[in-house]
This record gives C-alpha cells, sequence and structure tokens, in this order.
C-alpha cells in the first residue's frame, strides 16, 4: 500500500497535496480499499465553503455510504469533474486521476494538525489490528 | 463466528471476511464488481455452506411438509424441488425456503442461514407428523452460477444435467464425492446448487476452480451475491420479506396455494386477500445521480409513500436500482416517485422487474 511522501494524511483517510494556499484532496489508498469498488461520488460544487472535520461529499461503494471530511478548512476552487462518470478512478488512482476537490485554504494552520506519511502509515496499522 | 469447511481457502484466496449471521464469510475477493460481471458472462463459485438443510423424514414428512409451508409439495414428483414459505399463522413470513422432494418420505429445506435455529424450531412445533432432522453441519452447500456454469459441471459428473430442467435436482457424483446437484440459484443466471458432505466441501470447491479456470471461472462472495440478486428482483429476508410482511405484498402471491389444503397461515392469508393489500413491493429505479439505499424513503409529490427495502447500483445496467413498499395507489408501472437521499428528493420511476432478465437462463 502507498503512503506518498509529498503528502499530508487526516485521520478520516483523506490525502492532501499543499501547493501555496491551495490544497488538493481525495482518499487514500487504505480508505479506497475498506470501501472496495466505489460506484458514487458526491463532490461539494466550486465556491462552497468547507470547514475542517466537516463532511464535504459523500463516496458510496457497492454495499456502503461513506462521508469524505474536509482535512481542512476553506472555499472550494475546483472539483474532478471527470470522477462522477468514473468513480473507479478512486479505485485505480487514489492519489492521482482520483483526486476529489481543491480547496484554497483558509486557515494554514489547519495543516498542522495532519498526519505525515510515516505517522499516518502506523496509524493505519493501528485501524488493522 | 462461525466457519465453514472453505474458510481457510477464503483466506488463501485473500478474501475480505465479514460477520453475517454469525458466520465469517468472504464478501469478496478480487472485487464485487469483478465477481458480478464474472457471474453475469463466464460463471462464479460461491461457497453458501452458512446457510441451512433442516429434512422432514418419515411416513408423515410429505403431509407435515404441507402443513408447515405455503406452496404445493403435492405438486412436486420425486428430485423436484420448489421456492416456499414458512408462514406465522398470522400471515406474516418466517422464512422463504427450497423445499426439495428426494422422496415422500424424505424432504430437504434450504433454510436462509439467519433463521436456521427459528426455522428448526418452526418445523419442530407445526410439521407434526415427521421427524425433524437438522442436517446443516454435515452438508456444505456450493453454488456454482453463470452461462458457463453447466459446461464447467459437466466435467466433473456423469449426471444428467441436460435433463435436469430448473428446479430439479439428482442425487450423483461431483470430483468423486457424493453430491446433491440441483438446477437452481439465487443469481439470476442458469447455474448449480451441489450440496456435499461438509468434508468433501474443500474437494469439490477446488476440483470446481480449476475445471472451470479455462472458462474465467473465479470465486464469488456475499457482496456479489447480493448485487446479483437484486438485479434478479429476487427477495432477501430482513428486507423485503419478515415477520411484518404477507407473501401478497411481497409480490409473493403465486407461492402461496389456497387451495391445497390447510397450512399454518392459510386463514389469515384467505382474510388479507380479501381485504386488499395495504402497500405493495415494487422495483425502482432511479432516473437522476444517487443510490437507493435500505430504509430511504419513497416520495410522490414530497409526501411519503414508501420506503426502499434493498438498493444498489446496478452493475450491469449501470443504474440506481431498487426495491421497496409504497402505498398501492402509486405501485403502477412508470409512475413516477422520488427517492430521498441525504434529503434530496432523487428522482426515481417504478419499473417492471427483474431489472435484468439473462437469456441463457431463459433458455435453461
Amino acid at each position: 500500500m502507498e503512503f506518498p511522501d509529498d503528502l499530508k494524511y487526516s485521520r478520516e483517510h483523506e490525502w492532501v497535496l499543499v501547493e501555496g494556499n491551495v490544497a488538493t484532496v481525495g482518499i487514500t489508498a487504505f480508505a479506497e480499499e475498506q470501501l472496495g469498488d466505489v460506484v458514487f461520488v458526491e463532490l461539494p460544487a466550486v465556491g462552497d465553503k468547507v470547514t475542517k472535520d466537516e463532511a464535504m461529499g459523500v463516496v458510496e461503494s457497492v454495499k456502503a455510504v461513506s462521508d469524505v471530511y474536509a482535512p481542512i478548512s476553506g472555499t472550494v476552487l475546483e472539483v474532478n469533474d471527470d470522477l462522477p462518470e468514473n468513480t473507479e478512478l478512486v479505485n485505480e488512482d487514489p492519489y492521482g486521476d482520483g483526486w476529489m476537490v481543491k480547496i484554497e485554504l483558509s486557515d494554514v494552520t489547519d495543516l498542522e494538525e495532519l498526519m505525515n506519511a510515516a505517522d499516518y502509515e502506523a496509524f493505519v496499522q493501528e485501524q488493522q489490528e | 463466528m462461525k466457519h465453514t469447511p472453505l474458510y481457510a481457502a477464503h483466506r488463501a484466496l485473500g478474501a475480505r471476511l465479514v460477520e453475517f449471521a454469525g458466520w465469517e464469510m468472504p464478501v469478496q475477493y478480487r472485487g464485487i464488481l469483478d465477481e458480478h460481471n464474472a457471474v453475469r458472462t463466464r460463471a462464479g463459485l460461491f461457497d453458501v455452506s452458512h446457510m441451512g438443510e433442516i429434512e422432514l423424514r418419515g411416513a408423515g414428512a410429505l403431509a407435515a411438509c404441507q402443513m408447515a409451508t405455503a406452496n404445493d409439495v403435492g405438486r412436486l414428483a420425486d428430485g423436484r424441488a420448489q421456492y416456499s414459505l414458512l408462514l406465522e399463522p398470522s400471515g406474516g413470513i418466517v422464512d422463504d425456503v427450497i423445499v426439495h422432494r428426494i422422496h415422500a418420505e424424505r424432504l430437504m429445506i434450504c433454510v436462509n442461514a439467519s433463521n436456521r435455529d427459528k426455522d428448526f424450531a418452526y418445523l419442530g412445533e407445526h410439521a407434526r407428523g415427521a421427524d425433524v432432522v437438522d442436517v446443516s453441519d454435515e452438508t456444505a452447500l456450493l453454488a456454482l452460477q453463470g452461462p458457463r456454469a453447466t459446461q464447467i459441471l459437466h466435467r466433473l459428473t456423469d449426471a444428467p444435467l441436460g435433463s435436469l430442467p430448473r428446479f430439479a435436482f439428482v442425487d450423483g457424483v461431483v470430483a468423486g464425492r457424493r453430491a446433491l446437484i440441483a438446477h437452481t440459484g439465487y443469481t439470476g443466471e442458469d447455474g448449480w446448487e451441489l450440496y456435499c458432505a461438509a468434508g468433501d466441501a474443500v474437494t469439490l470447491w477446488d476440483a470446481l476452480l480449476s475445471a472451470g479456470a479455462g472458462d474465467g471461472l473465479i470465486p464469488a462472495g456475499l457482496g456479489a451475491r447480493d448485487t446479483l440478486r437484486l438485479e434478479a428482483a429476487l427477495p432477501l429476508y430482513g428486507h423485503e420479506l419478515g415477520a411484518d410482511t404477507t407473501p401478497f405484498e411481497a409480490r409473493l402471491g403465486w407461492v402461496v396455494r389456497l387451495d391445497k389444503g390447510d397450512f399454518v397461515g392459510r386463514a389469515a392469508l384467505r382474510e388479507a386477500k380479501a381485504h386488499g393489500l395495504r402497500r405493495c413491493l415494487v422495483g425502482i429505479e432511479t432516473t437522476a445521480a444517487g443510490i437507493p439505499r435500505a430504509d430511504y424513503a419513497l416520495l410522490r409529490d414530497g409526501a411519503r409513500v414508501g420506503h426502499v427495502t434493498s438498493g444498489t447500483k446496478s452493475p450491469t445496467l449501470g443504474k440506481g436500482i431498487g426495491l421497496g413498499y409504497v402505498d398501492p395507489a402509486v405501485s403502477g408501472i412508470g409512475t413516477p416517485l422520488a427517492v430521498e437521499i441525504r434529503g434530496r428528493a432523487v428522482d426515481a420511476t417504478v419499473v417492471r422487474v427483474p431489472f435484468y432478465r439473462s437469456q441463457a437462463l431463459a433458455t435453461a
């Protein structure tokens, strides 16, 4: 399982790629593996405000409905328009083409609460015990 | 948690295991969509050994079965099975089952895993005159389903598969082991269910996977089993069926033979029939983006008219499908409804069921 070094991670299994004041967010390989085949994705709209640790979207697998949480607060700049028609991208490339939203950070200190790759990997090991 | 004889095999295959009715069972191996697709286009092999098998034996077995089940076992010849229901005296459903008439003094009833103990007690009480024997622990059950199932099974048995219509079964030998070979299934595809001794399950499982490898046979789990049966609009106890549902509401009026003679629940159902339906089971498809799920409300012009009992995104059709109970007034094919999904009304339509019909099964 992959834990890319250049990303930060939330306890709800979202990843964050930080570029200046913009955060790209998706769900991690652990999350997609737990979900199984993703069949439906509901994303916020461009311009929506999202709040750290609150649900901002939904990802559905064949059997279950799961919330996607905002790992940081801000305003939605862009959403992955390819995703609703190609939900398998979340399973096939969770850190790449399976990206979900780009958010303009409203508070850069939100990032400090996220984990680095090593800590997230340890966190995942704990979940599996 | 309980394990079937194939537990080690599932782990070796890397199955994702989940708890179901007190059993640790494979929900998927490589993925639900892959497994679903395999059953629809090639073949899939399911371990459903968690299900129960209860036999009624003795001179009184046939009569006892008639009293304890809603369908008419009098219409069965030896070597024939039928879908049936165990009913409460009130007409509510205790379980949906398959009754196999081995001969007049021996009937084998395949029951849902979640209802095994309840059904055993029920039969003890209502199947008077028969010896009621729970053989579940000694019996394993494998389901080989899909358009290529028959050709795969042919390689492992001399049983006359071609002369067994749907719901017929024969006592035969598969991969050198004794098995009751039944032309039944719960996937909406052609296929076979093999009842064997628990100790022979691994041999049969391995032999089938091996014999079917060239045809693309793969193991399939409970996740795919659910999406397959839902596309075929087959009910699932605990969702479409329960103690508070009657057969007529569940579109199972055809299973109930009110004129066959007395049986548990008959009087209540006669009355129910006279009063008409208070609700009925329909199939729905969403026409906007969204997936119906169990317990979501069904709306008509903003008012609640029912609820979803099972729902998913149909892998074969690519749209949201579901079964649900609604007010009979809005149950007509083509009625526009909405599914309440996370507070929003998502457009849906009442459609004809099954959602999917297999060509191969139609000609099986």
